[in-house]
């Protein structure tokens, strides 16, 4: 039984929720059972994976190292925000799409997730630029080769060029 | 993985988180960035009774001015603020050259420096260049406040002079003088990860490109941050060149006394300190050259 418990007002993905939590409840575990927003994925739940990453405020954040009572007030965008309707992938997954960048997809939202605040602010970045803003998540089938490869082909279509 | 039981504080005012510090002592932790902090909660390894989040004290973020040719960093100011202030690379180059080297994009929006001080991790970076450049801490409890210098602020492995009731409020670096150089350079095995050993250096020429100044300064070398202070002085009083470098990188592997891991032996640290420092110094001593 929490006795710890504290009243939360969260703008996720543009929609305000209301909770109570406990204090020691992870924003990981937040997202995926309280709010039933399961995209985002848990991994090693200690800040080295980067699966659960989101973006705190805009910024890419590991859900894992901050807890749900810390949100209080700020918006959060997860994976599930990405695309702008049922039929339309955001650039970003349709490129992982089109590259098999996702292979088993458990990384797959923590990445998109880093790469959509990266492509954000940087509109031609080159393969070792792509490479070093993915080197905070970790996927485990090993194939960087084939996200590389898509975080590029995003990165044109967002800068408008034909791809 | 989820931490224990603990009260969780969102504190309002400095003054509302000194009370509690004082109130709870060792019991109540600070949480600023938590990116240490919190996966030692995950794993149980750290079970604070009361969490005091002070993240909403935005006065605690930010660089100022601070005496002269000094800045004053805020203990909240977060590394992506200084990684993307465009001041940084001119006024405290060290921590400029080392942010890209901390951790991942991620870890950095969320990271503080003075929660990464206080942790005082003798692998990570900031304690080194803190300890390197001189610089000073400044903590506040609710009974007053005191300044410590970076030499007499690491005690040891994850210890620090902070007493019970106290909390980092500021750190005081000096700006990187007209004539100058700095490199901070490490060894890791993946982009990210804690060093193998990191060096930072600083040194100051006069208009001949004799040292005036020099400080050298090593990462994951100890039980804490190493100040090379045989080493640093050895460059003073002559132009740096090849020979000078060998033997300030001699003595700096003659001062450490890394621990060693299953990924890298003691030995290999100690060779691998040599060799940062004479790259680290080369590059320093290039960059002062440049600098006049």
């Amino acid at each position: 039984m929490p006795t710890d418990t504290h009243d939360v007002a969260v703008t996720v993905n543009g929609t305000l929720y209301r909770r109570q939590v406990e204090g020691r409840l992870l924003l990981s575990d937040f997202l995926r059972h309280d709010l039933l927003l399961a995209g985002t994925h848990v991994g090693c739940e200690h800040g080295v994976c980067g699966a659960c990453t989101v973006l705190f405020d805009g910024a890419p954040v590991r859900s894992c190292l901050m807890f749900a009572a810390q949100a209080d007030g700020h918006e959060i965008m997860t994976v599930e925000g990405l695309a702008a309707d049922r039929n339309h992938l955001h650039p970003l997954q349709q490129a992982m799409r089109d590259c098999h960048g996702l292979q088993c997809g458990y990384c797959t939202p923590g990445i998109l997730m880093t790469m959509k605040a990266y492509l954000d602010e940087t509109t031609a970045p080159d393969e070792a630029q792509i490479r070093e803003a993915l080197s905070g998540n970790l996927c485990r089938c090993t194939g960087y080769q084939h996200i590389v490869e898509a975080m590029l082909l995003a990165a044109k279509r967002m800068n408008g060029s034909a791809a | 993985m989820k931490p224990a039981p603990f009260r969780y504080v969102a504190a309002r005012s400095v003054e509302q988180a000194l009370a509690l510090k004082a109130q709870y002592g060792d019991d109540a932790r600070f949480l600023a960035g938590g990116q240490s902090l919190v996966p030692t909660m995950n794993f149980r390894l750290t079970q604070p009774e009361v969490l005091i989040d002070i993240n909403r004290l935005g006065e605690l973020a930010g660089v100022t001015n601070g005496a002269a040719n000094r800045v004053r960093v805020g203990a909240l100011t977060r590394y992506r603020m200084l990684e993307r202030d465009p001041a940084t690379p001119q006024t405290l180059p060290l921590i400029g050259e080392a942010l890209p080297l901390i951790a991942h994009p991620q870890i950095r929006n969320r990271g503080t420096i003075g929660g990464n001080l206080a942790h005082a991790d003798p692998a990570s970076e900031m304690p080194a260049i803190v300890l390197t450049l001189g610089g000073r801490l400044r903590t506040q409890s609710a009974k007053g406040k005191r300044w410590i210098e970076a030499g007499d602020f690491f005690v040891g492995a994850l210890t620090t002079a902070l007493a019970a009731d106290e909390m980092l409020m500021e750190i005081e670096l000096p700006v990187a003088p007209r004539n100058s150089g700095s490199c901070f350079m490490e060894l890791s095995r993946r982009r990210g990860d804690f060093a193998i050993i990191g060096v930072a250096c600083m040194v100051r020429l006069d208009a001949d490109d004799k040292c005036e100044e020099a400080r050298i300064g090593l990462c994951n070398a100890g039980d804490g941050p190493v100040y090379a202070a045989d080493a640093s002085a050895s460059l003073l009083g002559r132009p740096i060149g090849v020979k000078e470098i060998e033997e300030a990188a001699a003595l700096v592997k003659g001062a450490i006394d890394p621990g060693g891991s299953i990924h890298a032996s003691k030995e290999f640290q100690r060779h691998v300190a040599g060799v940062l420092t004479a790259r680290a110094l080369t590059a320093a001593n290039q960059r002062a050259r440049r600098a006049h």
